[in-house]
């Protein structure tokens, strides 16, 4: 452990000589092992950084990024004034903080129950069952609510009417949380479980013996074994407010329900894309991205604030 | 020691046990009854599923819907599509981020800093959208498989999971190889590569699956419907509700074909999802193992 912490402090000590003796001894670990990857941040992750520039541009295709003239931000007041701006923010805000605090302890309540299951065969075939639709594709996925929740389909059968679910602006958000519950609650309780398992067995006999009852256990004992993991579970997660995927709340789209399945990332898709309005649409990622950047900062400032300087 | 802990539940813990063990079994009944029902309407004759919903006698029951499902080329050539990009997805992503973790991983490593600095600035944000379309249409990719292979091909994330998995390794192993004459390059085929065979399969399945699965690349980039993934197939049949025309092109009446279109629909994703659904099952514990060394190192 000493020595380890003697050669990690040397390196930063290092020379600049000393480093470009390393750095031709060890050639290999660049040419042959970094070089990949770092070609392919710098060209597909990077390269669309400098593309950024277009959101203040009026892009032409044959003057490129670079030639085409700029507009300043021109963009960014046309969609900061237009209407649809407030919709589609809240649509995406509305879409994702509901879907966190609906979903986030969904997995943590599966794991604390799946935990006091005494038969492991049941407990193993449980598992089994509910991490099932973690490997349904969003396209199988979203296939099948929409034909469960078709006019003929089961669903209005059982209820005797048969209401167009799919067209409903008002139900899109309850149909997006839900479906995504089922699909992902199951599987995001792994490691839960896991780290409930690995949670200390004495602890929780010592709570027993002192007379704690089911409440006081899971308060005490099983609850601080997965609070770290429950920390940077929200996050992550919370981290990712804004950057609500798009697959989903596109397949899920019907011209109907559009008043609130249109989220900030859908929109880009629809304008840039398909009509081939590439600035603004860049700009209207772009101003995405950055709150997303901002969010991201705040949730981690707060967490650390809580969790006793430590965040992610 | 069964016992003993049996007694210590008092009568109110009893009865939070029993709600909470309700809800587990409503939640398990709410996963298995759209699974079931999938199932079951895929072999229900369409005109009894659009009439009276699902029945039990077996003259209700057919394989029409298979057979249509089955014999038409544009699943079949979808799979086959699915099948090699997401190989060929797994085999080019899973090399690039083991090798770009090797050297992070390494304590000494000049620039490591810097490096993964900036890997991490990729994570948080990016260009978008737009600006990577017009990259991937410059670099004339559109319409080739490179353009779903090759720009997501570097997962940051499974570099941190490798890159974790290597520190775990004794520095020795490294040490020794040296004092037998290999470099990095051979060191890492010869020694590491065996080692880490669990975090491999790790990746491997995660990249497989996540291609498998996945749709948007192939929509923005794969025009040409010969290229086209299973996903997109099942995007028309399922999403836009347009059946293949191979699949129902002996039935003549409009009212006929919305009613086996619907059952189409369930046997297209009975048979879609199968392989995945009955294949995971045993690759369970690897991806219990990913996950807990995600979650590990956050």
């Amino acid at each position: 452990m000493k020595r380890m912490q003697n050669q990690t402090k040397s390196v930063s000590k290092r020379t600049w000589r000393e480093k470009m003796t390393y750095v031709k001894k060890n050639w290999q670990l660049y040419l042959f092992f970094l070089m990949p990857g770092l070609l392919l941040t710098i060209i597909f992750k990077y390269l669309p950084m400098g593309g950024l520039l277009i959101a203040f541009k009026d892009y032409n295709v044959i003057k490129g990024v670079l030639g085409s003239p700029w507009v300043g931000l021109e963009y960014f007041r046309r969609f900061l004034s237009s209407p649809d701006f407030m919709n589609y923010l809240m649509n995406t805000l509305k879409l994702s903080i509901y879907g966190l605090l609906w979903g986030f302890p969904v997995p943590i309540i599966l794991a604390l129950l799946l935990n006091r299951i005494r038969r492991t065969g049941i407990k193993k075939k449980v598992q089994l069952l509910i991490y099932m639709p973690n490997f349904i594709s969003v396209i199988v996925l979203c296939g099948m609510v929409r034909m469960l929740l078709s006019p003929v389909g089961p669903l209005n059968k059982v209820l005797g009417i048969s209401t167009n679910w799919m067209t409903m602006p008002s139900a899109f958000r309850t149909i997006y949380i839900a479906s995504g519950i089922w699909q992902a609650a199951g599987w995001a309780s792994i490691m839960y479980t896991a780290a409930l398992a690995n949670a200390s067995k004495e602890l929780e006999e010592a709570a027993i013996m002192d007379g704690a009852n089911l409440l006081q256990q899971i308060w005490y004992v099983e609850l601080p074994a997965i609070k770290n993991i429950i920390v940077i579970q929200f996050i992550l997660q919370a981290g990712n407010i804004m950057s609500i995927g798009f697959e989903k709340a596109y397949a899920l789209q019907t011209d109907m329900n559009l008043p609130a399945s249109e989220i900030l990332s859908t929109y880009v898709y629809r304008i840039g894309l398909l009509n081939g309005d590439y600035g603004y649409s860049t700009a209207v990622g772009l101003f995405n991205s950055v709150i997303n950047v901002i969010l991201l900062v705040f949730v981690n400032w707060v967490v650390k604030k809580l969790n006793d300087g430590e965040g992610l | 020691m069964e016992k003993k802990k049996k007694k210590k539940y008092s009568r109110t813990d009893r009865i939070i046990l029993g709600i909470g063990f309700t809800i587990l079994g409503l939640f398990v009944l709410s996963i298995a009854i759209p699974i079931v029902y999938v199932v079951l309407a895929s072999f229900m004759d369409p005109t009894v599923l659009n009439n009276q919903g699902l029945s039990f006698k077996i003259k209700d029951w057919t394989l029409d819907a298979y057979r249509r499902v089955l014999q038409n080329e544009m699943i079949w050539r979808g799979f086959l599509n699915s099948f090699l990009y997401s190989l060929a997805f797994t085999v080019i992503s899973v090399f690039v981020t083991l090798l770009a973790a090797y050297p992070m991983s390494k304590k000494e490593f000049v620039g490591r800093k810097f490096f993964n600095i900036i890997f991490l600035i990729t994570m948080f944000f990016g260009g978008g959208m737009i600006p990577t379309f017009i990259l991937i249409n410059q670099l004339h990719m559109v319409n080739t498989v490179w353009a779903i292979l090759i720009p997501g091909a570097f997962n940051v994330w499974n570099m941190i999971l490798a890159r974790t998995y290597y520190q775990s390794i004794p520095t020795e192993l490294r040490e020794a190889s040296a004092i037998d004459g290999a470099n990095e390059i051979q060191h890492f085929f010869k020694v590491m590569i065996p080692v880490c065979k669990p975090i491999i399969a790790v990746l491997a399945l995660w990249s497989f699956v996540g291609m498998w699965n996945s749709y948007f690349d192939a929509m923005i980039y794969l025009n040409d419907a010969n290229l086209q993934p299973l996903q997109l197939v099942l995007r028309s049949i399922l999403v836009q509700n347009t059946p293949q025309p191979g699949m129902i092109a002996d039935i003549q009446s409009t009212a006929e074909m919305a009613k086996i279109a619907e059952q189409l629909k369930y046997a297209t994703i009975v048979v879609s999802s199968l392989p995945l659904l009955v294949m995971y099952p045993f690759f369970q514990k690897y991806f219990d193992k990913g996950i807990m060394v995600g979650s590990v190192k956050g």
